[in-house]
């Protein structure tokens, strides 16, 4: 049984926006050794590579997304018997510098076993004309003990 | 789309299936987590002080540390694990992560890039080709941390 109205099925997970500039960007392709031209280049990315403007990684979004589930686990009184155990993530549709995104998620499907349940979670990072550029999925393991942390 | 008998796809490009890269060792530390954390604009304390990992951080560690003179004129490194296949222009692909264990400083770990699935499907404008890697990162006592399944589609 669920004791925390939060993790049951149609439960929102709070949503975040992200409004990188170019120093983020900057600093999280220093932090991969990625040097691809269309982060950085802009004359590169329009003209060459025919991009609106410098193109945000895909797994920097990827992770805006995870967060939205590591974020609202951290703040359940369950906490510590909470664990990410699956992600899945598919980039779409690309993103831009100047540009605000917005990362959430929804609770579909929870289901029970005797060592822990699993919290189904859809997951979304939209863009500002409420296109899904990045979809996702999660699932969260419930044991019924104390996880690693 | 639907399968449809091997016609772009021959033999030699089947016959990577299974390819497995050399192991890649790295040993994690407290200011490369911490360039991370702040790099995504984490929230969690021990995320920024470099306590822990946050979940994607593998994909920052095991990111080839290129020369550079292995880069393209895009800036790209070129990937020589990937074996050309008929098709070259990437489309959007998937990724799919199942965590088995927290990573933190001074754990030493391997990750080994395995080609595991190589097959095509026709698409509304042809035919398309998908193939899956999987980056397997263990502990050096073969403890598995993350298994990350990438699908990539080729038009």
């Amino acid at each position: 049984m669920s004791t925390v109205e939060s993790l049951d099925v149609g439960a929102l997970l709070p949503s975040r926006q992200h409004t990188p500039d170019n120093a983020e960007l900057f600093f999280y392709n220093a932090a991969l050794w990625n040097a691809h031209r269309i982060h950085y280049d802009l004359p590169y990315a329009t003209k060459e590579e025919g991009y609106d403007g410098l193109v945000i990684a895909g797994p920097m979004i990827g992770d805006w997304m995870t967060q939205v589930v590591d974020d609202w686990l951290q703040n359940q009184p369950e906490a510590d018997t909470l664990m990410l155990a699956e992600l899945d993530y598919s980039n779409r549709i690309a993103a831009f510098i100047g540009e605000t995104l917005t990362s959430g998620g929804i609770v579909t499907e929870v289901t029970r076993s005797a060592d822990a349940d699993k919290i189904h979670i859809d997951l979304f990072v939209k863009n500002e004309r409420d296109e899904i550029i990045t979809p996702g999925k999660a699932v969260v393991l419930w044991s019924h003990g104390t996880v690693a942390k | 789309m639907t399968d449809t008998p091997a016609a772009l796809l021959r033999a030699e490009d089947l016959a990577h299936i299974g390819k497995a890269s050399q192991p890649q060792r790295e040993i994690v530390n407290r200011r490369d987590i911490r360039k991370y954390a702040i790099a995504t604009n984490q929230r969690q304390q021990r995320y920024i002080n470099g306590d822990v990992a946050p979940p994607l951080f593998h994909v920052a560690l095991f990111w080839p540390v290129v020369e550079l003179d292995e880069l393209t004129p895009d800036g790209v490194a070129i990937d020589r694990f990937v074996p050309t296949f008929p098709l070259t222009r990437a489309m959007a692909g998937g990724l799919h992560i199942e965590y088995h264990q927290p990573i933190k400083p001074g754990d030493e770990l391997l990750a080994v890039r395995t080609l595991t699935n190589v097959y095509e499907k026709a698409g509304r404008s042809g035919a398309l080709i998908f193939y899956e890697v999987v980056l397997a990162v263990t502990a050096a006592s073969g403890v598995p941390v993350v298994t990350e399944t990438t699908t990539r589609i080729l038009r």
